[in-house]
């Protein structure tokens, strides 16, 4: 995933730290560090190739192409590109992980109700 | 006295066998019979936990979670090269603090796993580590979960091509080179880990004593694999 434009994701830059919770209502663009908790229940979150997460992330969806320390929880998908660093457990409904990333830690595939869990891709 | 540098190198191979200039790394396959009697037990029930200590392979996530069990990656052999592992000893030798590598890696709780897939480790691991891993393993698995590891017979020569496996069906496995930057060397110096000791079969009992039974698989190829009842 490209950058996004600014106008559609609130942007964290590279050179911003945040220690806190997080929350919102719309998609978040993470490219500095953040450390604490963040909370996008119905939105989606990129970790830029920037990016420095140490926190506990609920999501809709996950994108991570940087460094996330921490529990990501995904109702929809979590994609890891090849920059990615994830150490953490990830629960997800799909993951797609490219050639290149790295996680430690445990998948759990958790279908929604009613629904067949779409397969996991690379 | 080798520097840390020097003490972390020697896990490299100092070439690789392949074309130089390869922008993809060659995948070949292979046929085991180990991954087949663990894919009976993976068909049988859902919800098992399998803990993959190869590199991060989206395949074996998509392969175990596609069947309804949880899978824990972690790679060991590349956690156990971290120079922060290495200390003096009191004779001024570079030596690996198995106690630090286990505060910080293969931390869960005991009896967790059904399925433990070593694949390739304990022949390219740090001496010192090679036990104390396998001991922590029988901790953290269920009794009478499956461990299935990778051995290489004394046909393998010393530059044998270190591979991760890639689970693509019930008994078949994709053999993928292996190749990472040594710690403080740039990502574009890419290197293959070097084969470290060959076990016997005496060996192999002996690493693995305190399970309750081994079973050896030989291969037409220089690999015996070994499936251990814990």
């Amino acid at each position: 995933m490209d950058a996004p434009q600014t106008g559609e994701f609130a942007h964290i830059g590279k050179s911003v730290v945040i220690k806190g919770e997080l929350s919102g209502s719309e998609d978040l663009y993470v490219d500095g560090n953040v450390e604490g908790k963040i909370e996008l229940r119905n939105h989606s979150l990129t970790v830029g190739p920037n990016g420095n997460v140490k926190a506990d992330v609920t999501a809709k969806a996950v994108v991570i192409q940087g460094k996330l320390d921490g529990t990501v929880n995904a109702s929809d998908r979590v994609e890891l590109r090849k920059s990615a660093v994830v150490t953490g457990d990830v629960t997800t409904q799909r993951i797609a992980i490219e050639e290149g990333a790295f996680l430690k830690g445990k998948v759990d595939i958790q279908k929604e109700a009613g629904k067949a869990a779409a397969p996991a891709s690379s | 006295m080798a520097s840390v540098s020097d003490n972390v190198m020697k896990f490299f191979r100092s070439s690789s066998n392949r074309t130089a200039g390869a922008a993809v790394p060659q995948k070949l396959t292979r046929r085991s019979s180990g991954m087949g009697e663990i894919s009976r037990l993976l068909n049988s029930q859902e919800g098992l936990c399998v803990l993959d200590m190869g590199s991060t392979s989206a395949n074996n996530i998509r392969f175990f979670t596609g069947k309804g069990h949880k899978n824990y990656s972690e790679d060991l052999l590349r956690s156990s090269l971290d120079p922060a592992l290495r200390i003096q000893d009191s004779a001024g030798n570079t030596v690996v603090d198995s106690k630090k590598f286990l505060d910080e890696n293969l931390v869960y709780a005991n009896a967790q796993f059904d399925v433990v897939l070593c694949w390739n480790l304990p022949d390219y691991l740090e001496e010192s580590l090679v036990k104390p891993a396998i001991d922590r393993l029988w901790s953290v698995m269920k009794p009478g979960g499956y461990l299935l590891a990778f051995f290489h017979t004394r046909d393998a020569g010393p530059d044998s091509t270190c591979y991760r496996y890639h689970v693509t069906g019930t008994d078949m496995l994709e053999m993928q080179e292996v190749k990472f930057a040594p710690p403080g060397r740039p990502a574009s110096d890419k290197q293959s880990p070097r084969l470290q000791r060959v076990f016997n079969n005496r060996h192999i009992e002996n690493l693995f004593r305190d399970f309750a039974s081994i079973k050896f698989f030989l291969a037409r190829d220089a690999i015996r694999e070994v499936l251990v009842v814990r």
